[in-house]
């Protein structure tokens, strides 16, 4: 028999038709709805006629651009407030599942899914929103989608869809201390370029993924979009089985037997063929930080910024530039003198209870700084209420951190969570293009533990040395 | 969806790398309910100088670009977050075809949804057309979907690749849902065959928490 790979497992299991010329009708296992993409998908239905095929298999909530602050405060922003409550009345019409503002499951869309066992192994997983490929991590197929297709799985359950080439990450070894997911996936990153995944569904395999927990795996598969990808993967085993094992949605009883036992057969079988291998060391790994406006303007904390003039291919050259300009940083400074306003620990790429832990720790005891602004958004309301059942929100506030309520906030500020024209910002989310986090404001991305080690000293540090 | 069948119109150039969806179109535009409107917010930033006021520099802030319908761009063009508001505040300017060397995938797919071409040419004819539009105001190609050519004032014609099914689609304008609903009975089929195989996959997320 031949040998597959984890996609070609997951691609041959949810193919309804294929036309000769590869063009595959893909069935789609669960759906994830939030309020910013969906409704042009809802009136596009509503104006053919068309009702939902599962709305079982759907699931919604608002995280874009719903407030951090007081929820029982009515929302300040007309507009904000209209397409929050479009989305109730869209799920209300359609027999929808929606966590609603107020309810304790609300959070950001990628954090739910999993914490609530929507999210499984072998599973075909979309959502408006192109951090969906966070999913990846449990051995899904998970990859975002515009709205006209949100429109198209709700009508059909299906999506028309091209056999996508496949990838393997292999990164081997043991990270260094206080090194993390998001240092990992940013040298990736760093390494093949923002277009490097363009066309392929990544696989992240190796001894150092394998070490790692499911919430750093989620760290990793959310930014493989930011490498171009689609799609990122880690095969199930069983950390991903504790993982799930209890979920208020994951199966139970003879159906939770069944199910782990198909998830099993969820690997690459040995000698399967990649359209293309990328290998790292862990142990080469710096913590990073990105100095520019794209995810892959990026380098070790102990690095400098770049130097245009040293750079032979022009148009890379003039990205550079523009990039430093834009930042306001000097060629060949060090990335430890960069100085920041403002940090914002949150995001579906580090705001579950781990990041918040891990955060915490190195927080404990010790000030932000004083010309440091520092906030703390959990991923969910649950991951709120855990974290202040082992009084993690203390700790928080008393080094100076805000301590706020769940949603995607700063990261992409569609609510009033926004950096002011030329702050400084180091951020725990995926994106730092150009006024990402408010018109004129600047992005540099790290990990949780850079974050806080950053918000303390008021510019970057290595936290590998840092005590 | 509109179809696309030829185009001949005037070009206008964006020559920058990585050009993400959060410049094409910002994130207080995609508050919108709507699917139209969204030109105000087309790369709303880049059109303006830091007091606010119109960059005349900025290529659709001059007038020999007005009435442009083809956006010439560089590699990795659309990438970022998935929003179709992206291809949408494109069109609402007047554009209906895209050409660059790469571009992001998630854009690609979104401007085939809203009868609007994306052309993938090589980094040399893309640089040629560059050249061409700086050199001359009122630079027009011709974009024949059916013969897969860009073609020059001069004559030169560029052939692209494109996937069949998608061209079909977009030349003949055809509603992808429709079609695909068109298959409503195999989808019956594979569920049903599915349920047998892996019935936690058909959990309802409506029943009440802790059913089956």
């Amino acid at each position: 028999m031949a040998a597959h790979t984890l996609f070609d497992k997951i691609w041959d299991e949810h193919v309804v038709r294929a036309e000769p010329d590869g063009t595959t009708l893909l069935y789609i296992d669960r759906h994830l709805v939030h309020e910013v993409t969906s409704p042009q998908a809802f009136e596009g239905l509503t104006a053919a006629g068309r009702a939902p095929r599962r709305p079982g298999a759907v699931l919604a909530v608002p995280d874009h651009n719903v407030p951090t602050t007081d929820r029982r405060v009515a929302i300040a922003d007309p507009i904000s407030a209209k397409q929050i409550h479009t989305l109730e009345d869209n799920c209300t019409a359609f027999g929808i599942t929606l966590f609603g503002m107020n309810d304790i499951r609300q959070g950001v869309v990628h954090i739910i899914g999993p914490e609530q066992g929507f999210t499984l192994p072998g599973m075909t997983i979309v959502c408006g929103d192109s951090h969906t490929s966070t999913h990846g991590a449990f051995g899904a197929l998970a990859f975002g989608i515009g709205t006209s297709e949100v429109e198209h799985v709700l009508a059909t359950q299906c999506l028309v869809q091209k056999r996508p080439k496949t990838m393997e990450v292999r990164v081997e070894g043991q990270l260094s201390p206080r090194c993390s997911a998001k240092d990992v996936i940013l040298a990736i990153i760093g390494k093949i370029g923002t277009a490097g995944g363009t066309g392929y569904v990544i696989e992240y395999t190796g001894s150092t993924i394998r070490a790692l927990s499911m919430e750093g795996r989620m760290t990793l598969c959310n930014m493989s979009i930011e490498g171009g990808a689609r799609a990122g993967m880690v095969a199930p085993d069983e950390t991903t089985v504790a993982y799930i094992k209890g979920r208020p949605m994951a199966p139970k009883g003879a159906l939770w037997d069944q199910a782990v036992t198909a998830w099993q057969q969820l690997t690459t079988d040995p000698g399967a063929q990649y359209d293309a291998v990328v290998e790292l060391r862990a142990e080469t790994i710096a913590p990073q930080v990105t100095w520019g406006t794209s995810p892959g303007m990026v380098t070790g904390v102990d690095g400098n910024v770049p130097d245009p003039r040293t750079m032979g291919d022009e148009k890379l050259r003039q990205a550079t530039e523009r990039a430093l300009e834009y930042m306001a940083l000097v060629p060949g400074m060090p990335i430890r003198d960069i100085k920041i306003d403002k940090v914002f620990i949150g995001s579906c790429t580090n705001s579950r209870i781990e990041d918040l832990r891990l955060a915490a720790s190195f927080a404990k005891g010790k000030k932000v700084a004083g010309s440091v602004h520092a906030m703390v958004v959990p991923g969910s309301g649950l991951v709120k209420q855990q974290a202040e059942q082992e009084g993690l929100d203390r700790i928080f506030k008393e080094s100076g951190f805000e301590w706020r309520e769940a949603g995607c906030s700063m990261c992409l500020a569609m609510n009033a969570d926004v950096l002011q024209p030329g702050e400084r910002c180091a951020s725990t989310s995926n994106r730092n293009f150009e006024g990402r986090q408010g018109a004129g404001g600047r992005t540099h991305l790290v990990s949780p533990a850079m974050a806080v080690a950053a918000a303390i000293e008021g510019h970057f540090v290595d936290i590998r040395h840092w005590s | 969806m509109d179809a696309f069948t030829t185009l001949t119109g005037l070009v206008a150039p964006l020559d920058r790398l990585n050009v993400d969806t959060d410049q094409i179109i910002p994130k207080q535009f995609l508050k919108t309910i709507k699917r139209t409107g969204l030109r105000e917010g087309l790369f709303y930033d880049w059109r303006r100088l830091k007091d606010g006021s119109q960059d005349p520099t900025f290529f659709l802030n001059q007038p020999r670009y007005q009435q442009a319908t083809i956006l010439l761009a560089r590699d990795n063009f659309g990438c970022g977050s998935s929003r179709e508001h992206a291809p949408w505040a494109l069109l609402d300017q007047g554009f209906r075809c895209v050409l660059a060397p790469s571009f992001a995938d998630i854009f690609y797919n979104n401007c085939f949804q809203n009868g609007m071409l994306p052309v993938v040419l090589t980094g040399a004819e893309i640089q040629a057309l560059f050249e061409g539009v700086a050199a001359r105001e009122g630079y027009r190609l011709t974009v024949d979907l059916a013969a897969q050519r860009v073609i020059t004032p001069e004559g030169t014609a560029y052939h692209f690749e494109i996937d069949p099914f998608r061209k079909d689609c977009l030349y003949r304008g055809l509603d992808a849902i429709g079609l695909t609903l068109q298959h409503a009975g195999q989808i019956e089929r594979y569920e049903q065959r599915r349920r047998t195989q892996a019935p936690w996959l058909f959990q309802d997320v409506t029943q009440p928490r802790g059913a089956l």
